[in-house]
């Protein structure tokens, strides 16, 4: 097959690929289902990350490494230490910087033939439409609920494909949406959870290779609906299962009631999607509990004076063994029914990891009666960082 | 042989840390309604006061969404599975409190 336009090497073309291209991408090259036809193809592609997480990793990598020619990389972030467990697009020496850059920097390391933009900003009803309308395909990596439902009501309304995938500890969910005749999120979700109905991750943690298999299926699916190639998850959710290392599929439909891709669509434009999904300022979880505190360094004074304070840990067995203060443990979810192992003549202070699970341990007690019942303001975390340092954070 | 209903991660704290429950249902409500009634703890993820179904949870019968079968009245019978799929926003394990952020 004769190729076309061959430029001089190092030069970019739009029509061809230069040498250089050609011996980058010759595994593509040598496979009849991409040649050259495909390699063009991803090079003409633009493709909007949405998140360089945990997903946005995997993405990233393997979409640049692949040469889709624009990647546009949203995140208003910055790196912190305890990214470094599974967002390996960073390293040690990214912690602090702005996640879309250091992104943006590895990528263009990694190919630098294609284009990548970062947009340090937060992804809102207000730029969303503009941030999309020059990509082909939206990847979705995001991690809450307001999120997830603008980027799916922006690609309805701009007709752009949404690769959309999500975790929680040992499981993955992909699929696609947004594609013509097929389902959108709001299909298959139509209202999200109210906030603190849906477990957080604070207890659950993440193994940090799941989010790499989930990411890296969302870019071949990608790659697949750039290249035009299989059979991609459009009207398919597949169900990823880490610990029994299977997968499941489930028939996702279009909902022809669907109030954003309907037959008789009523939301023609971006809502407040933090109102939508009763979520108030910031915050993703539920608001905070106003109960009585104490502070780390006031319990401290208080036990070195001699003081009989009974210390309620409401963690789980295996954040005691990371660290503690010698409290009795009770896990949050066991309260209820361990209630009786507590004496309401005491004073308690009760705590946790950052002070919101004790929160609730608080106010559950306190509408059981207790009376001498505080929260550890901060938790362990402000006991590390105020009284003693030594105790390790996690 | 009865009706497996596998119970979703995200909701096994509520059911005693079980992946999977076995019932004789002659259809989804009778299944689910013996779930909650073993794991009382789980029925107001799955329904609300009024007794339906939350619309943020979507259930299977042998990989079919039941919104376009029977709904709760879709029939089962033994060797049958019955998925439940929550809704999940995890792109990476966000701190619970802590600004919305990446995945």
């Amino acid at each position: 097959m004769a190729t076309k336009v061959q430029t001089p090497a190092g030069t970019k073309a739009t029509e061809g690929l230069t040498n250089e291209e050609i011996l980058r991408y010759s595994r593509h090259l040598i496979m009849p289902e991409v040649g050259m036809e495909g390699q063009l193809k991803l090079k003409n592609a633009k493709v909007l990350l949405i998140g360089t997480g945990g997903l946005g990793a995997p993405l990233g990598l393997y979409l640049a490494a692949a040469g889709v020619g624009k990647l546009g990389l949203v995140d208003f972030d910055v790196v912190d230490f305890t990214n470094l467990q599974r967002q390996v697009t960073f390293g040690s020496s990214d912690v602090g910087k702005p996640k879309s850059e250091a992104a943006r920097a590895r990528l263009s390391n990694l190919n630098p033939d294609i284009q990548v933009q970062a947009f340090e900003t937060k992804l809102t009803s207000e730029n969303a439409l503009e941030l999309f309308k020059d990509f082909d395909i939206i990847v979705d990596g995001t991690d809450n609920f307001p999120t997830r439902y603008l980027v799916n009501d922006a690609c309805v309304l701009l007709g752009k494909p949404n690769v959309y995938g999500s975790i929680f500890r040992f499981e993955g969910q992909v699929t696609i949406f947004g594609m013509p005749g097929g389902p959108c999120y709001r299909c298959l979700y139509p209202e999200p959870p109210p906030p603190g109905l849906v477990p957080s991750c604070a207890e659950g943690g993440v193994l940090g290779v799941l989010p790499g298999i989930v990411g890296s299926i969302q870019a071949m699916e990608t790659i697949k609906l750039i290249l035009g190639s299989g059979r991609n998850l459009t009207g398919r959710l597949l169900l990823f299962d880490a610990l029994e290392m299977g997968f499941r599929e489930f028939k996702l439909r279009k909902n022809p009631k669907c109030p954003m891709c309907g037959e008789h669509r009523t939301i023609d434009k971006l809502i407040d999607y933090y109102e939508f999904c009763g979520v108030r300022g910031e915050e993703a979880s539920a608001p905070d509990l106003k109960v009585p505190e104490m502070t780390p360094r006031e319990l401290k004074t208080r036990l070195d004076r001699g003081e009989d304070l009974f210390i309620l840990d409401v963690r789980e067995p295996h954040e005691y063994q990371i660290c503690n203060l010698r409290g009795h443990l009770i896990p949050l979810g066991e309260l209820p029914r361990r209630v009786h192992e507590l004496d309401s003549s005491r004073e308690i202070v009760a705590h946790c990891r950052s002070g919101k699970r004790s929160a609730e341990a608080v106010d559950f007690l306190r509408k059981a009666g207790f009376r001498k019942i505080v929260n550890l303001k901060g938790g362990i975390l402000a006991w590390s960082d105020e009284v003693d340092a030594s105790v390790p954070k996690y | 042989m009865a009706v497996k209903v596998l119970i979703p991660p995200p909701l096994r704290p509520h059911a005693g840390g079980r992946a999977a429950a076995e019932f004789a249902a002659k259809n989804v409500e009778e299944a689910l309604g013996q779930l909650t009634s073993e794991f009382a703890g789980l029925k107001r993820h799955l329904f609300t006061e009024e007794g339906r179904l939350r619309s943020f949870v979507n259930v299977y019968v042998n990989g079919e969404d039941i919104r376009y079968l029977a709904q709760e009245k879709t029939p089962t019978k033994d060797g049958d599975t019955i998925n439940i799929i929550p809704s999940i926003a995890g792109g990476a394990a966000p701190e619970n409190g802590a600004p919305l952020r990446s995945g």
